[in-house]
């Protein structure tokens, strides 16, 4: 099927970890971050900030690869992530064709 | 992504503000003066990001970097950045870059504005100072529009958009900025939008370390302005617009590079060449005419 084999040196292979941090009073609601995470990692609240937009937060805690992307993008200044500890891939999280984002 | 919820009532509990979070960039931001002028998904404030780490990663010491921006949304970069800056008079930028940049040869000046800005009142200055190869980079933000004023058509509104002045559509033939650029004698022409953070990220670093003219055209959404006039949508939208519809093609005759509304943005490097820049060639000639006698402009007490 669609799966890649999973690579036979799996246990020496690391995955970036991130760990994501938001400013959220300096956040406008732009949807950036949420839209161009490629590990769909974020999501936006439900609740507001001092000034009336909905901010990101967390959805899939632990799936961040600290790819800065969200960092880039971000307009405010409002979200980074930090690297994390590094950690060996489960087998599910091996790449399939297609998943790796352009921008 | 979970919908935002249309009932508000039991989520009306505004947060205190969370511990004391330290972006990494904040030491080349004037967060002081934070929340900044740009509108919710403005494209803006994604560039400048883009700035300050090409800065980064250009590895030039930011003491000895200037940014000087002229009148405009996208004017307004300069004074966000705590770099030494400078909001100059609209259309200005180039004069008082130029300035700078010849009075302290030591300095990198870069130049970040709008299309009105450079290509409309600051239009001679931008062709002469490529004409001259000042050293100089120039960091043109195109939103389509004179934003700040109100959305009125300026010299890259494409033909067809409407504009607050062109309410049925624009018919001036729109200015093609990399063609400008390259033909009036920039060393490096880019193109990218707002979207392709990383190579842009590039762009600038390489741009910056580029001794001479350089230029990066930025294609940047204007939500407020240009995108609701047209009915294109949030900033989001015309992310998602770019993704789809901009090609890279790099080395491509910047003749053929002009934008038609709505249509293909084709993006990449255009031009990169090395040519003396304006004090090489004005030094290497009046040595040559005046030998000895000649003697080079240094700066007084060599900068302090
Ligand atoms: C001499 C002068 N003329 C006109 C203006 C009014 N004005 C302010 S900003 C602006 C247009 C800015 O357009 P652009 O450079 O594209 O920046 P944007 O706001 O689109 O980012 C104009 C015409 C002015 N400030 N000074
Ligand atoms: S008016 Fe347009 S260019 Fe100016 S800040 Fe708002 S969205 Fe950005
Ligand atoms: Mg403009």
């Amino acid at each position: 099927m669609s799966y890649w084999r999973v690579p036979l040196d799996i246990q020496n292979v690391k995955i970036p970890k991130g760990d994501i941090h938001i400013i959220t009073e300096r956040c406008k609601g732009c949807n950036f971050c949420v839209e161009y995470c490629p590990r769909d990692v974020l999501e936006m609240s439900t609740d507001f900030n001092r000034k009336g937009y909905h901010y990101p937060q967390v959805l899939k805690q632990g799936a961040c690869v600290n790819c800065n992307l969200c960092e880039m993008i971000c307009p405010e200044f409002s979200i980074y992530c930090l690297e994390g500890e590094e950690k060996p891939p489960e087998p599910d999280q091996v790449l399939r064709k297609g998943e790796n984002h352009e921008s | 992504m979970s919908e935002p919820t249309t009932d508000y009532t039991d989520t009306l509990t505004i947060p205190e503000p969370k511990e004391n979070l330290k972006h990494p960039l904040e030491s080349y931001i004037r967060s002081e003066r934070f929340p900044h002028i740009w509108c919710s998904s403005c494209g803006i404030g994604t560039i400048v990001t883009a700035y300050i780490s090409g800065l980064q990663k250009s590895g030039l010491d930011p003491e000895k970097v200037a940014v000087v921006s002229g009148i405009g949304c996208s004017g307004r970069a300069a004074g966000y950045l705590r770099l030494d800056s400078f909001h100059s008079t609209h259309g200005r930028a180039l004069p008082f870059a130029t300035g700078l940049a010849l009075g302290n040869p030591e300095l990198k000046v870069s130049v970040i504005s709008g299309d009105g800005d450079i290509a409309a009142i600051g239009g001679n200055h931008f062709i002469h100072s490529a004409r001259r190869n000042i050293d100089l980079n120039i960091i043109c933000i195109n939103n389509f529009n004179y934003a700040m004023t109100g959305g009125q058509a300026g010299p890259t509104t494409p033909l067809e958009a409407n504009a607050s002045t062109t309410p049925y559509g624009c018919y001036e033939y729109p200015f093609n900025l990399p063609f400008l650029a390259e033909s009036s004698g920039a060393v490096y022409v880019a193109r990218w939008t707002a979207l392709h953070i990383r190579r842009l990220t590039n762009a600038i670093s390489e741009a910056l370390q580029k001794p001479g003219f350089s230029f990066i055209e930025i294609i940047s959404p204007c939500p407020t302005l240009y995108a609701r006039r047209n009915r294109l949508g949030t900033g989001l939208d015309t992310m998602k617009f770019y993704h789809d519809s901009a090609t890279i093609q790099h080395g491509a005759d910047t003749r053929e590079v002009d934008i038609e509304y709505q249509k293909k943005i084709i993006v990449g490097k255009f031009v990169d060449k090395d040519k003396p820049t304006f004090t090489e060639a004005r030094d290497t000639f009046l040595n040559k005419k005046l030998g000895d006698q000649y003697v080079p402009y240094r700066r007084p007490n060599n900068g302090h």
